[in-house]
């Protein structure tokens, strides 16, 4: 894992320090609310609906034990005992008081931590595939890539008053676990011509009130050449991004009126005339990076005896079984699995995790995944380095803190937003609509039965629960006073991704639960054998679950 | 309008020609875009401003005979000045380079590594952002990471000289 050096810590060190001296000026009246604002939101401090809020950036998703335990503390001393992991692997603290955000910034920098960017018209955290360094199939650690990408796009001078906010996932596999299709920028890693990795560029996907999946910018690039081509692809979009209205002024809204072709060739003639070796980081710098993201030494493992244990305690714990079977993937070594902590306990609030629960995964990690944890963007946990032979010893250390939900993947691991509990822009609860409906589907065997499901939730059209690219999305609205729920079918934010169609008209709340009930039986009634619901409905089409909605509505 | 640059305030040596008033006989005149044409004809030590629209490639063509670009930021917020300037350094322009608008202190470094020279800030932002905050906070971050930029060094290069 990336460790700082001395110039990343005294890098956040100055930065926390000018904050606070921000926080100074602000209140001596030097800068006013308007010219601080933006200035608060690339701190990460972004005010909500009851108070501010704090998001921290987990670079890439990847945290260390002694992180989680710092966020644990936070938790505690800051605000009230818990925080809630986020769709972009940062954790949010809803309760701060702003006196206290530069302590706490502090706080976080005393174990390379930091909320840079994690708001406002900038660079956002880079995002990664959970599964990084782990896959089986991957080409290359991604975030040796997104590390890169985090250093060059912190501060950066020319894109830090952007039009809006601008995000940038990575993966290394083709099985994208990243969402990179619904970000303004996606960098898959594929193999050239010579065998030799590089990228895939993507461009102009988002969600929000236009959603778009993106576009092939540039089918490959040279892996010494992405610092300048980023750049020359955020000058472009710096330059000529819409500002007459902030709805219009992201990059998918650019490419979508000048076309994918016109943009393209706006960026490649930019990047063939500009100093790339200028701006490039030097191959030493990269193999620096690279060097932190070798493969843990996982000590060698008598991979029969493992697996014979865990076949013997699964016979006798059958939630045991279930959740070996669903909340855990293939390692690239032999005689190790990658673990997921489910955040979605049944009725609980989809990526909340108390002070107590981080400090459990803190120590499991520390003692049985090489000291090593990642935060999805599907708001769970993941323990990448877990021999087989100690799976059992984790479930039970994660049950002992309700930790153990095997659900990852199924109907329950529901993604939702604040919502109105907590965001000011909500028009509609989104939580409590995610605990309704997992209390009803609450039943294990059921779960099961349904397979693979992503359902996603958000509390107005800004879309941050995805709802889009939800198997099943559900998007909030405010309908003459009352919450309105649309239902999308058939979104997805993988390698095949596409965006969700409306059912039709909305529901009340109270029949949200019965709707994804019909839209599920309609499913198990009419897939084929091993069909999944996302299968079935290409197949199928709208049409039956239609029916099945509004035949007597 | 008050000028700052990297060593605090100066005098604002680039009187600006308002829209309708002649130009002047000799010396030095900020003249807007749309009397370009007329300018270049004439003997003058030229500036020029640009609106924020403005596409870099097309001001190229000029730059022999200006001594002077300022960049229009209308708020602080409005951050395309910042890839307007990186752009005209990149192009080749060596002249002085302005940012004008009511940008805050907490962007001076920024627009230093975009490769402006000095800002020039209507009075109301002056008067609450006195110049040592404007020097305090050019110098907040030591180095940044980015590279070919103006200004601080990067923390990049800075690791290959520890190598070296
Ligand atoms: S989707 Fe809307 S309600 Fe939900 S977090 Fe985003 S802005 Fe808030």
């Amino acid at each position: 894992m990336y460790r700082y050096d001395e110039f990343d810590a005294a890098f956040v060190a100055e930065r926390t320090q000018q904050f606070r001296t921000q926080v100074k000026r602000r209140l001596a009246g030097e800068l006013t609310e308007a010219e601080f604002k933006p200035l608060r939101l690339m701190n990460g401090v972004y005010l909500q609906l009851h108070a501010y809020m704090l998001r921290i950036a987990i670079p890439y998703g990847t945290l260390r034990p002694d992180q989680m335990r710092m966020l644990a503390h936070i938790a505690e001393r800051w605000d009230r005992g818990y925080g809630h992991f986020t769709t972009r692997q940062n954790i949010q603290f809803n309760w701060p008081k702003l006196k206290d955000v530069p302590d706490i910034l502090d706080a976080l920098a005393s174990v390379e931590m930091h909320a840079i960017q994690t708001s406002g018209n900038c660079i956002r955290n880079t995002t990664s595939d959970p599964y990084a360094g782990v896959a089986p199939e991957e080409i290359e650690d991604p975030r040796i890539t997104a590390e890169l990408i985090r250093q060059w796009s912190s501060l950066h001078p020319e894109f830090t008053f952007l039009g809006r906010k601008f995000k940038i996932a990575v993966t290394g596999s083709e099985h994208d676990r990243a969402a990179i299709k619904i970000h303004d920028i996606g960098i898959q890693i594929v193999r050239g011509p010579d065998g030799a990795p590089g990228y895939r560029v993507l461009v102009g996907g988002g969600l929000g009130r236009s959603p778009f999946i993106a576009k092939e910018l540039r089918g490959f690039l040279p892996k010494a050449d992405l610092l300048p081509y980023l750049e020359a692809a955020l000058r472009v979009y710096n330059l000529h991004g819409r500002r007459d209205n902030k709805y219009k002024a992201r990059i998918k809204i650019l490419v979508h009126e000048l076309g994918i072709e016109e943009y393209a060739r706006q960026v490649e003639a930019e990047f063939a005339r500009m100093d790339r070796a200028a701006v490039a980081a030097p191959a030493e710098e990269v193999a620096r990076i690279a060097a932190y993201f070798a493969l843990p030494e996982l000590p060698a493992r008598d991979t029969e005896a493992d697996a014979a244990e865990t076949r013997r305690m699964a016979a006798m714990e059958p939630e045991f079984a279930a959740w070996l079977e669903q909340n855990t993937a293939p390692h690239r070594v032999p005689g190790y699995r990658a673990v997921t902590v489910s955040l979605k306990p049944i009725g609980g609030a989809p990526g909340d995790a108390t002070a107590e629960q981080m400090r459990v995964m803190a120590d499991v990690a520390e003692h049985h995944s090489a000291g090593e944890l990642r935060i999805t963007h599907e708001q769970n946990v993941v323990l990448p380095h877990v021999a087989e032979g100690a799976l059992f010893k984790v479930w039970r250390a994660l049950r002992a803190e309700g930790l153990d939900t095997a659900n990852k993947g199924l109907v329950t691991d529901i993604i939702a937003c604040p919502g109105l509990d907590y965001c000011a822009l909500a028009t509609a609860r989104s939580i409590p609509v995610a605990q309704d409906i997992a209390n009803r589907f609450a039943e294990p065997r059921r779960q099961r039965e349904i397979g693979p499901l992503s359902i996603k939730i958000s509390g107005c059209i800004n879309a941050c629960g995805h709802h889009h690219v939800g198997h099943i999305g559900i998007l909030g609205i405010d309908k003459a006073g009352v919450e309105s729920y649309q239902i999308t079918l058939g979104g997805d934010a993988t390698e095949t991704a596409s965006l969700g169609d409306r059912t039709g008209p909305g529901f009340g709340y109270d029949e949200v639960p019965g709707v994804i009930e019909r839209v599920v039986d309609t499913y198990i009634a009419l897939r084929e054998p091993g069909e999944t619901f996302l299968a079935a409905y290409r197949r199928l089409g709208m049409a039956p679950f239609k029916e099945a909605l509004y035949a007597d509505h | 309008m008050r000028i700052i640059d990297a060593t605090g305030p100066i005098d604002d040596l680039w009187p600006r020609i308002g829209a309708g008033e002649p130009l002047p006989e000799a010396g030095r005149a900020l003249v807007e875009r749309d009397r370009l044409g007329e300018a270049l004809a004439s003997g003058l030590e030229l500036g020029l401003h640009l609106p924020p629209d403005t596409e870099p490639a097309d001001i190229e063509p000029h730059f022999g005979r200006l001594a002077m670009i300022s960049v229009g930021f209308p708020s602080f917020a409005d951050g395309r000045g910042f890839s307007i300037g990186r752009s005209l350094r990149q192009r080749g322009f060596l002249g002085r380079l302005r940012a004008s608008g009511p940008v805050i202190a907490d962007q001076f470094a920024y627009l230093l590594e975009c490769g402006f020279d000095e800002v020039a800030i209507p009075e109301e932002v002056a008067r609450r952002q006195p110049p040592e905050s404007w020097l305090s906070q050019s110098a907040a971050i030591t180095f940044g990471y980015q590279r070919g930029i103006a200004g601080r060094g990067s923390i990049l290069d800075q690791r290959r000289a520890r190598h070296d």
